[in-house]
């Protein structure tokens, strides 16, 4: 077998993907297992009845998302098949309403609007209660997401795309679900620094 | 000239038109930074930004099914089956991707509703169109599959670069596919559409331009096909080699396991060298034939095509490709750069290579010569390199600011937003986008005139 002879690269191309396609399956398979809901990365869809933080893991060495004590969204602790429907709910919501195209979720998407991987603990919610006069971070959330021009607070302002008081609520537990998964550290010790720090 | 190559006239004319929508709703898309008011109530953001990203596939899309057209009927010496279908299908694609763009702009979404999917917008990057538009992008890619594989069963005979060609229509049509469901799991649903972003463009499409660029090196160069059909089967070792696994790099922070941030981060980081051998290439094709050739826009746009896929796709990626980085540029304008500058430097300098390729023999031309070309090349790719290093600038503000400073909260990315870095960095890509824009001008200008303008050489009556 000759360098210059085509066949040679034709042979080494072929192998070349057969192997690292059968790599890829297998890899597949287990990240799959991994980030199904209730996998070891991604908690099952209740996990919206309790208390969500993030905290740096000296083990693991970057920021992990905390599971706390119950606290329902809403005042309502929903059982599997209702915080499924939410889920399903709030995804369409998301892709009905082209949020990716302004914002990111996991840093995946439009740049033009913040990234909402851990929305649900961003530290700005204490002020949104202020503002939409919300006695909880999910109703300020909700009542921001169905009239987001009556409370901006920035040139840059998220217009209103008719979104109804059930598909905000699934909308609030998604991003609660959302701030739940364990993204390798990413965004890097969010909401424990300040700008002004 | 062919029925085939008829056709391939019409995809690349269509691909131009859908280059100028990409411009143009990137210039709107750039202006919202620069006045954020802008249409307020009527047209957001985020439509400006779907119709820039969504044209982008398109546009480049018919440019390779185009170039593909055109070369078939020369590799195989015969129309490619099912030509029929296919000028059908043309009429088709234009249509839908109308009726999706007046879609997007006149009615824009619909409430939280599997309805809304289907009829209105699917709400997922780059492939935001409504299902039933998906449904026709893949019965295209059907038929253009068949017309590669069929053609190749009917003539019993096949070359190397059409075999690759052929085998590549599978993972085309199949990886697609992904552009359907809505899983509701987000970690799920991006771990497959990054099979359909990743795998199809970065891997699929590489493999689909090199064996077009083959054979315009061909036909340029008149390099022989023995040499690239070797060079041809290295890249595909090379880009499937290294990008199958560095699939990877996309996988580091959507929910994955964390072997994914080594294995990515590896395979990602060899990522350059198929872009690398395709720079080797060109330079040595470019050095045996003195930079003699009769066609000069070609030319110099497949020399850009090589240069800008490796800086734009292989340097530009590799620096923020490696999680210890990314962690930080990840979802940020330094993202875009790459993104602008690897799009740019992969496919669309080729597909414009392609144009002028085949309108020297549609318009029977001896030489394509002439001034326009120069004005128009070097407007885009300034015009270019203004927005990558544009937003560079804003992407290292918002990686440091942001990120490594903010925590990236809603305070840190407002606070970023108004950065002085940042605020340049927006200006001046939308200073570059009209620049840009004026080479697309410069462009269409002389791909309309080209020949009707200065005295040419005929060597062939006319096809039309």
């Amino acid at each position: 077998m000759r360098f210059d002879d085509p066949n040679f690269w034709r042979a080494g191309a072929i192998a070349t993907t057969v192997v690292m396609a059968v790599v890829l399956i297998f890899l597949t398979i287990d990240s799959l297992a991994a980030i199904t809901a209730g996998g070891s990365h991604v908690p099952p869809y209740t996990v919206i009845n309790q208390a969500i933080s993030y905290a740096h893991d000296s083990k693991r060495n970057h920021d992990m998302p905390v599971i706390g004590k119950d606290e329902p969204l809403f005042g309502r602790k929903v059982d599997a098949a209702e915080a499924e429907r939410l889920i399903d709910k709030g995804k369409l919501v998301i892709q009905s309403r082209a949020c990716i195209d302004c914002h990111t979720f996991m840093g995946n998407g439009a740049y033009y609007a913040p990234d909402l991987t851990k929305a649900w603990l961003d530290p700005a919610w204490d002020a949104w209660m202020a503002i939409t006069e919300a006695d909880s971070k999910e109703e300020a959330m909700a009542r921001f997401l169905m009239e987001p021009e009556k409370y901006a607070t920035w040139e840059r302002k998220m217009p209103n795309l008719s979104i109804s008081r059930d598909e905000a609520e699934a909308t609030v537990a998604y991003l609660k679900w959302l701030a739940s998964i364990d993204t390798n550290g990413f965004p890097i010790h969010f909401g424990r620094i300040t700008v002004g720090d | 000239m062919s029925r085939s190559q008829l056709l391939a006239i019409k995809y690349l004319m269509a691909a131009i038109a859908f280059f100028g929508v990409m411009t143009l709703t990137g210039l709107l898309s750039a202006a919202y930074y620069v006045k954020p008011d802008l249409l307020f109530g009527l047209l957001h953001f985020n439509i400006a930004k779907i119709l820039h990203i969504d044209t982008l596939i398109i546009w480049l899309l018919m440019g390779f099914m185009g170039a593909v057209y055109w070369f078939l009927p020369e590799e195989f010496g015969r129309e490619p089956e099912g030509i029929w279908l296919a000028e059908l299908l043309f009429w088709v694609f234009c249509a839908a991707v109308l009726v999706v763009a007046l879609i997007f702009i006149f009615v824009q979404w619909g409430p939280g509703t599997e309805q809304t999917l289907w009829l209105f917008q699917q709400g997922r990057k780059y492939v935001e169109a409504p299902r039933w538009a998906a449904i026709g992008v893949a019965t295209v890619m059907l038929v253009f599959a068949w017309n590669i594989v069929g053609t190749a069963i009917k003539a019993q005979r096949i070359t190397g670069i059409m075999a690759i060609l052929s085998i590549n229509t599978v993972p085309l049509v199949l990886l697609y596919l992904v552009a359907f469901p809505a899983i509701s799991n987000m970690a799920v649903d991006l771990y497959w559409w990054w099979w359909l972003v990743h795998l199809w463009v970065e891997a699929t499409w590489e493999i689909l331009i090199g064996c077009i660029m083959a054979l315009a090196v061909m036909q340029l160069l008149g390099t022989s096909r023995k040499i690239v059909e070797g060079w041809l089967y290295i890249e595909v070792a090379l880009v499937l080699g290294t990008g199958i696994l560095g699939l990877g790099h996309h996988y580091f922070w959507i929910g994955t396991p964390d072997y994914w941030l080594g294995i990515g981060g590896f395979f990602s980081a060899l990522e350059p060298l198929p872009l690398l051998g395709m720079v080797v290439h060109a330079v040595y094709d470019a050095g045996t034939h003195r930079m003699q050739t009769t066609n000069k826009p070609a030319f110099y746009w497949t020399l850009a095509e090589a240069f800008g896929n490796f800086l734009g796709g292989g340097a530009f990626g590799f620096m923020i490709t490696l999680p210890q980085l990314n962690l930080f540029a990840h979802g940020t304008q330094w993202t875009v750069s790459h993104g602008h500058f690897a799009f740019w430097g992969a496919y669309a300098c080729g597909v414009i290579s392609i144009c002028y390729i085949a309108l020297q023999k549609f318009r029977a031309l001896a030489a394509v010569e002439g001034r326009l070309w120069i004005w128009s090349f070097a407007a885009l790719n300034f015009g270019l390199l203004g927005m990558v290093g544009s937003l560079l600038v804003s992407g290292m503000a918002q990686a440091f600011f942001e990120r490594a400073i903010g925590g990236s909260t809603l305070e840190a990315f407002v606070a970023t937003q108004e950065n002085p870095w940042f605020v340049l960095g927006m200006d001046a890509r939308l200073g570059f986008g009209l620049l840009f824009a004026a080479g697309y001008v410069a462009l269409v200008w002389d791909l309309a005139t080209l020949g009707r303008r200065a005295p040419v050489r005929a060597v062939a009556a006319p096809a039309e």
